[in-house]
């Protein structure tokens, strides 16, 4: 059995990989070779019936070494057991695409064996245009390396600065060491979460589960708003930033790289965009009037479109599978606020029934608890709408990437005095703003957006209803 | 049968590679007694049938009546000149062992024990520290939700009584405590209080500190004294935050986060109760890699299983070189030293650290200096029948050593069987005891058990003694009982030799390891070979079947010129 196990090495179509093997045939004849193709792909082999991906436990051999056929060359671990896994053919390793640690579905290619030595530097440029499916975190890394040697520099992770510095544990030598529990640093590992960027909030100032789980969080959470932060004079302001070298390649910090996931994932919903122009005079009153009550415009905002959300459910509601949607129960509006170097989500619970100046009060515990990075997961992560407000800059109009696991997100602009014309025939000055709602048209259609703006409209334009 | 596999008991190769398991042991220092097989309840239960220790002894001939009958009506006459025929010092369980097999050989015998009945095992060992495990171990299911949804089953928060489980761990004790107290009174056993010294040949004195002290004279003495936890220089262990096993036991708190240094049985049975009840455990392990001494396959499935997955981490290759408790607010403080260049490799802050390094014999105070005898690292020298050797090499006579304090084999039963079997000689029957058919067992979720030699060992001795081996493996995935229980990890291991089908070893990683160990242990000390033990029926559905299924995968060479292929398990 354990010859018809090891079949490894299997020869690659000069092509391209092949995904996956049919999962019934776990004893897989070994492919005819090709004797054309010269550097050959090892596959994960199906050590089991069962096994669907393998582990590689340990590379016996490493990348330039001569292999002769029958030796064993790498360690797979598979739902059952560890393997040896041994070479057909003679050759070089030219090229280890999967590290150890890694995890490889069966049939996927995890290193290639060259035929001669001259051909290993080939193999290893063809190593690096294919990727395995489910690369480990080593193979990751690169790969966000060389994807942001292409890029525009982005600014140094302000996070990670600003919360060392703010570490407490008194042994951890003015943040220079790291002291996190085994659970939070098993958890940091496979969320990829940078742990010099965390605050402890456990016993001593040491990071906790939680705390990994809430920066992990604050990444994810940071995609949803990405679209909002766009339009900022990014490279302006890196040029004005101090102790930034131009030219340099900075890779991904790990909430730099949650959202180039997410966004990458964004493009799998079909989403659409309506505006709407909202006269704001009546709301600028009321703010005017309550504001000395503690309100805060985005509280009204966020009141506004919760009343709005109570009328067109579908608004609330979500769409996961691609096959079914949640009309979800309650509306929990999330806002974007940027924290230094990121964006999070605070939630506001059930907006439409709570009163607008309890709404206000959560809402400041809520900025403060993010600017000090103490949001718990559900203060963050249970959004069912969201908005993003810009007009703070002076943005009149912009548009926002749908998070995913949401129905839908509304871009607000800054309300300008403009000239408007009545219906009466007279002209006037009306201070106005563009909102821009972006909704995934899988679940929400035209006249549902359409509709649900001018409800919106219609409670902004007479807010009485909002300070009930 | 028998013949053509012969154990052969008093070969020098097989005390060889008995030394190695002791050796193996003693470095990983991580054995404690972790059985409850002779502990009293059982045997009084039992009362004078005495199954098991007539097959521990492969006593030849069935026990008279009469004799049984004399030790029912009390604890023999002793030799003439003699106050007893046996004293044995220290009432644990090798103790217990040894002296109710004496009473049952009409021996008038006493037992010596200073501090309570029942020794480590009992007190500060298996005992309590398997009803944490039981506590734990339910923990651990309840909170599983996927395991419970696997069984349609829903489960509200689980929640545990720190004191209530501690509370379970302590009664356990106290019962089995004077189950084992009653047993060797009723027996007629004398229970003599006190430290006991040996003055010279054939006199023991025994006292309380502070009072008066009795001379005893007996034909034969054991010293069964056991161990306690070692401790390595530069811990302070204040028993609160820096611990042993002995404090653990009492589980006075819970730490979020606590060290254990040291990942052998004890060690890793600790980890197993913390992380059920919500701690995060990190291990401190001198060794290359975690739990040394089982078998490197089992260890690595092991650790995959109750490390990996659970929030547990590592140093390895790594001394505690200082550990200071916590106070004025300071964490628990352990400073980490490579294990052979002996640099600095950091400094640990946790809530609380457990000293699980293993166990020192408590041999102190015996007065082994009146009869030229010299501890060896602690440990009482004693030959393969348990003889105490002098410092000239020379047998003492009539002085043996069992259990823990001779270091052999630092198990509960094994102190036991090596007191029954000693009892057997002074009787005049020699008897030598195969340690190789000791199981050992180690009681985390699932459980670990191992009998005979590990791969590497059976693998150096086949090499040294000309001979093949083999390996079998079977999975508790194909097994229906562990799959009816959603419990289809493991798998267990036949070490074998496949010219005559002696058992060398079987290791076994799985649901109720330590339970099924024992159709192995018992194949081994009868001599059964494979061929044999194979056709044995076995009830189904029921997890012995994975041993069934594991003597059936072993593959035999018809003769010497075919190669027999290691079979392997999918």
């Amino acid at each position: 059995m354990a010859h018809l196990l090891n079949t490894s090495f299997i020869p690659s179509s000069p092509s391209l990989r092949r995904n996956s093997i049919p999962s019934s045939s776990s004893l897989r004849t070994p492919r005819k070779p090709q004797i054309q193709a010269k550097i050959r792909e090892i596959f994960m082999p199906a050590l089991s019936s069962t096994m669907t991906e393998g582990k590689i436990v340990s590379w016996v051999r490493s990348e330039g070494d001569k292999l002769s056929k029958g030796e064993s060359v790498v360690v797979v671990e598979s739902d059952k057991a560890d393997m040896d896994v041994e070479t057909f053919y003679d050759g070089y390793l030219a090229a280890i695409m999967v590290e150890e640690g890694g995890v490889a579905a069966v049939g996927s290619a995890i290193a290639l064996l060259a035929e001669t030595e001259d051909e290993i530097v080939e193999a290893k440029s063809k190593a690096s245009n294919l990727s395995s499916p489910s690369s480990p975190p080593a193979t990751l890394e690169k790969t966000v390396e060389v994807a942001a040697a292409d890029t525009v520099p982005s600014p140094p992770p302000a996070v990670k600065a600003t919360v060392a510095a703010s570490s407490v544990h008194p042994a951890s030598e003015g943040g220079k060491r790291i002291v996190a529990s085994p659970y939070a640093k098993k958890l940091a590992k496979d969320l990829k979460v940078d742990l010099s960027g965390v605050v402890g909030s456990g016993s001593m100032g040491r990071i906790v589960a939680k705390d990994v789980e809430a920066a992990a969080a604050a990444g994810s959470a940071a995609v949803s708003i990405t679209a909002a932060e766009a339009p900022k004079p990014s490279g302006a302001k890196v040029a004005a930033i101090p102790g930034i070298e131009l030219g340099m390649v900075v890779p991904f910090t790990t909430m730099q790289g949650a959202v180039s996931r997410n966004m990458v994932e964004s493009l799998a919903v079909p989403t659409f965009r309506v505006g709407y122009t909202i006269t704001t005079d009546a709301l600028d009153t009321l703010y005017k009037k309550i504001k000395s009550k503690g309100v805060t415009m985005s509280a009204l905002l966020a009141k506004a479109a919760a009343l709005a959300l109570v009328k067109h459910p579908v608004m609330n509601s979500s769409c996961r599978d691609g096959k079914s949607f949640t009309y979800n129960s309650s509306i929990n509006i999330a806002v974007a606020v940027a924290i230094d170097g990121g964006l999070i989500t605070p939630v506001l619970q059930d907006a439409d029934k709570v009163d607008i100046y309890s709404l206000s009060r959560k809402w400041k515990e809520l900025v403060d608890k993010a600017r000090a990075k103490q949001l718990q997961p559900h203060e963050y992560s249970t959004g069912t709408f969201t908005l993003s407000n810009l007009g703070m800059f002076g943005v009149d109009r912009f548009d926002a990437i749908l998070p995913p696991g949401t129905g839908a997100i509304m871009a607000v602009g800054a309300s300008q005095p403009t000239v408007v014309a009545t219906k009466d025939g007279r002209i006037g000055m009306k201070s106005q703003m563009q909102v821009n709602v972006t909704a995934d048209h899988r679940v929400i259609y035209g006249a549902d957006l359409a509709s649900f703006l001018q409800t919106l409209a219609k409670i902004i334009e007479d807010p009485k209803d909002l300070t009930l | 049968m028998q013949s053509s596999i012969s154990l052969s008991l008093s070969s020098p190769s097989i005390t060889r590679s008995d030394r190695t398991v002791v050796d193996a042991f003693a470095a990983n220092n991580s054995l404690t007694p972790r059985s409850l097989r002779f502990c009293g309840l059982r045997r009084e239960v039992l009362g004078f049938k005495s199954v098991s220790s007539t097959q521990l002894v492969a006593s030849s001939k069935r026990r008279q009546l009469n004799k049984v009958l004399a030790s029912l009506s009390g604890n023999g006459t002793p030799t003439k000149g003699f106050d007893y025929d046996l004293v044995i010092i220290g009432a644990g369980v090798g103790g217990h062992g040894a002296a109710l097999h004496a009473v049952e050989k009409g021996l008038k015998t006493a037992i010596i024990e200073g501090d309570v009945v029942g020794g480590t095992c009992v007190n500060r060992g298996c005992v309590p520290s398997k009803a944490l495990l039981a506590a734990s171990g339910r923990m651990r299911e309840l909170q599983n939700e996927h395991h419970m949804k696997a069984f349609g089953l829903q489960v509200a928060a689980a929640a545990y009584d720190r004191q209530g489980v501690a509370d379970h761990a302590n009664n356990l004790a106290s019962k089995i405590r004077s189950n084992l107290t009653n047993s060797l009174k009723a027996l007629g056993v004398d229970i003599l209080t006190g430290v006991g010294t040996i003055l010279g040949p054939q006199k023991v004195k025994y006292g309380k500190v502070g009072f008066d002290e009795s001379v005893i004279t007996t034909k034969d003495v054991i010293i069964a004294t056991g161990s306690v936890p070692s401790v390595p220089k530069g811990i302070e262990v204040d028993g609160k935050t820096v611990i042993t096993s002995d404090h653990a036991l009492k589980l006075e708190f819970v730490p979020d986060w606590i060290a254990i240094v040291g990942s052998g049985y004890i060690g890793l049975e600790f980890s197993d109760v913390y992380t059920a009840l919500g701690s995060e455990v990190t291990f401190v392990e001198a060794l290359d890699q975690l739990m040394p001494g089982f078998d490197p396959e089992i260890g690595k499935l092991a650790q995959r299983v109750l490390i990996n997955p659970r929030k547990i981490d590592y140093h390895t290759s790594v001394f505690a070189s200082k550990i200071t408790p916590a106070k004025d607010g300071k964490p628990v403080l352990i400073e980490l030293i490579d294990a052979k260049t002996k640099e600095p490799k950091g400094t640990l802050e946790v809530d609380a650290a457990l000293i699980a390094t293993g166990r020192a014999p408590f041999t102190k105070g015996l007065g082994l200096e009146n009869i030229n005898v010299e501890t060896q690292r602690g440990f009482v020298p004693v030959d393969e029948r348990m003889h105490v050797i002098d410092a000239n090499g020379k047998l003492v006579p009539h002085l043996y050593c069992i259990g823990d304090a001779n270091g052999k084999m630092m198990l509960a039963h094994a102190a036991s069987a090596q007191g029954i079997s000693v009892v057997e000689q002074v009787c005049g029957k020699d008897h030598v005891l195969n340690h190789l058919s000791i199981p050992a067992a180690c009681f985390t979720h699932p459980e670990i058990s191992m009998v005979g030699l590990t791969e590497p060992q059976a693998r150096e001795k086949a090499e040294k003694e000309g001979f093949d081996v083999s390996v079998a493996k079977t999975s508790f995935k194909a097994n229906t009982k562990a799959l009816a229980e959603n419990e289809g990890e493991g798998i267990a291991k036949l070490i074998y030799r496949p010219d005559n089908g002696e058992i060398l070893g079987v290791h076994i990683f799985g649901l109720h390891a330590a339970d099924l160990i024992h159709e192995a242990s018992n194949a081994i000390a009868m001599g059964t070979s494979i061929q044999d033990i194979k056709f044995a029926v076995h009830a189904h559905p029921t997890l012995s079947e994975v041993l069934d299924e594991l003597f059936k995968a072993a593959k035999f060479k018809v003769n010497n010129s075919s190669p027999v292929a290691e079979p392997v398990a999918v």
